[in-house]
């Protein structure tokens, strides 16, 4: 007799993958419905912080010249890993807390782990999505941004690498955190994340600022802002891409392993 | 090869959760033939969830085999999810989506053809009474009407075996008549069902056969029928006579065979006279012969009332305790 339980076999590949393409149809099918809210929810605070940081306090003589130069790149990268983040962590928490909603799907005829592969799919397409709204935000603030279609390889890669590594935090955290404590894990995560980004400064230039610096270096968001620089701005200083690049990749895999194992431990009993 | 003719078997099932220190599931053993409305009753924590969870491909068993209609469900989940579906106590509907899209991304999600999707979605809206209520969200459903939406989306994908939880635990007593109605009219049609409940009416009216669960352990398993019939002790009759020579009737009556005694009752002014039969076994076999006797005595029986006892009483003869 069997006395410990079997394992699964490989199943059909064809079903699984109609499956996924479902799944994922549902989600572009709710976000498209309502596209105005979703950009608005998204795009609204890297807006401001790009009109203050970069218009108003420019216009003031606060800041030189070139300052809204070397913000964009870093708001493009903090778009793009917040955006693929939040659409991913707060999801999780309500479906597989409160709603339920998660069920339906974790019963559809596909493997769990790819339940979980759908919706890091579904938060980089936000991402992207976002990060690319950006540009035309970027020149209606700041009348032009800096591009350089030479760069154009470093900028995809941090576009990718950058939405991946979002969803990890946010696969993580949407599986990890429960659901009575989102709010509060959000605000301790979610803001030194954003100040400590390189978002808003170059990371060579903490130098004077050691452990800042140190500090800074701990944040996977940063590397994300040194490749958008290394691609946009290359005359500001910036972590090499042969460094920031391989940072990001082993950063958004470890990330998203965690993130996997942690959802089969709340799909499945 | 006789896995295959069954909807539903369960070998030797064990499930020990975590670090728990004892069993959730402790070697259960069960079999669901095809188009049978198979019922698990038991208290919360008896291992009636944790039965349907691994049935259902969503909790992982220690050990032992489960299969849906021949399917290993831990070997092969994916092909078990197509011929299964699983309606929930609470409501697990997708609240951005319309009930109607509710049915057709489920159907989607099975891998229902574009076309036929819509046309399945309609005539479930129709037979489950949303059609007019088929645009809006599931925000403001009552238990009652997810209920019914989670029905109807779980026939989308046709599937062979339905796993019920608690199916009509919080509903008003005509929702809850509505889906009876509803799950009796798919047994018509061939749907099996697994269901859970705690309680002893709703397995009692819908389950051709119950599963008696405690602590992890199925204690018994029979028609509801069988269940009461195999309780040791007494069974009543309550008898009202009219009549000239309810005497009479009354020594003829004490005379019949498995009467061990007769007592009577207050008549709490109705004429006649009333009497309570204490019967060895099954009292219902007894009430034509009742019947006869009184009136070959020339007394008329207006009105009788069986003193039978229950799938709760069941349930105390083999545990000790109630089921709540």
């Amino acid at each position: 007799m069997n006395v410990v339980a079997a394992q699964p076999v490989a199943e059909s590949r064809t079903t699984q993958t109609r499956t996924f393409l479902a799944v994922l149809y549902r989600d572009v099918y709710v976000t498209g419905r309502e596209l105005p809210v979703f950009l608005a929810q998204v795009v609204l605070q890297p807006l401001f912080l790009l009109f203050v940081f970069g218009k108003v306090l420019g216009s003031l003589g606060y800041t030189r010249a070139n300052y809204a130069y070397l913000l964009f790149p870093g708001l493009l990268a903090l778009t793009t890993v917040l955006t693929a983040m939040q659409a991913l962590a707060f999801p999780l928490v309500a479906e597989f807390g409160w709603t339920r909603e998660i069920e339906d799907r974790l019963l559809a005829p596909m493997s769990t782990g790819l339940v979980a592969v759908e919706k890091v799919v579904f938060a980089c397409l936000r991402a992207l999505t976002a990060t690319l709204v950006m540009i035309p935000v970027g020149i209606l603030i700041l009348g032009s941004i800096p591009w350089r279609w030479s760069g154009f390889g470093l900028f995809v890669a941090a576009l990718v690498l950058g939405s991946l590594l979002g969803s990890g935090i946010g696969l993580v955290i949407g599986t990890f955190v429960q659901p009575q404590r989102i709010n509060i894990v959000f605000s301790l995560v979610f803001t030194p994340l954003l100040f400590t980004g390189a978002n808003q400064y170059p990371w060579p230039s903490l130098a004077r600022l050691r452990w800042f610096q140190i500090v800074t270096a701990a944040n996977p968001m940063t590397y994300v802002s040194e490749t958008m620089r290394a691609a946009l701005v290359p005359t500001v200083p910036h972590i090499r891409p042969s460094i920031t690049v391989p940072v990001m990749a082993a950063a958004a895999a470890a990330l998203i392993a965690i993130g996997v194992r942690g959802f089969y431990r709340r799909a499945l009993a | 090869m006789s896995a295959a003719a069954d909807a539903v078997e369960v070998v030797e099932l064990v499930k020990r959760y975590g670090d728990a220190r004892v069993n959730a599931l402790d070697g259960v053993s069960f079999t669901v033939r095809p188009g049978e409305i198979f019922g698990l009753l038991g208290p919360n924590g008896a291992g009636k969830t944790t039965t349907v969870g691994i049935l259902t491909t969503l909790v992982r068993p220690t050990s032992g085999e489960a299969r849906v209609v021949g399917i290993d469900v831990v070997r092969e989940p994916v092909r078990a999810r197509e011929q299964l579906a699983v309606i929930p106590q609470r409501s697990n509907l997708d609240r951005s989506l319309s009930i109607r899209d509710n049915l057709i991304f489920h159907a989607a999600y099975h891998g229902v053809p574009a076309r036929e999707r819509s046309a399945r979605a309609d005539a479930l809206l129709e037979q489950f009474g949303l059609r007019e209520r088929a645009r809006e969200k599931p925000d403001f459903f009552s238990g009652g009407q997810a209920q019914r939406v989670m029905i109807a989306r779980a026939l989308m994908h046709a599937p062979k075996v339905l796993f019920l939880d608690e199916p009509t635990t919080g509903l008003d007593p005509a929702a809850r008549l509505f889906v009876w109605d509803r799950l009796r009219e798919l047994k018509e049609e061939g749907v099996t069902f697994v269901l859970t409940t705690h309680q002893m009416d709703e397995a009692a009216a819908l389950a051709d056969r119950v599963g008696v669960m405690d602590r992890g352990t199925l204690l018994a398993l029979d028609t509801p029928d069988e269940l009461v019939r195999s309780l040791p002790g007494e069974q009543t009759i309550d008898l009202t006579l009219t009549g000239d020579a309810t005497d009479g009737a009354v020594d003829a009556l004490r005379a019949l065979p498995r009467v061990e005694r007769v007592e009577p009752l207050p008549l709490d002014g109705i004429p006649g006279v009333r009497l309570r039969l204490y019967v060895a076994g099954d009292a219902p076999a007894l009430v034509a012969p009742a019947a006869s006797a009184a009136a070959e005595r020339g007394a008329t029986l207006t009105d009788v009332r069986l003193g039978l006892p229950t799938l709760e009483d069941v349930f105390i003869s083999l545990t000790g305790r109630t089921l709540r």
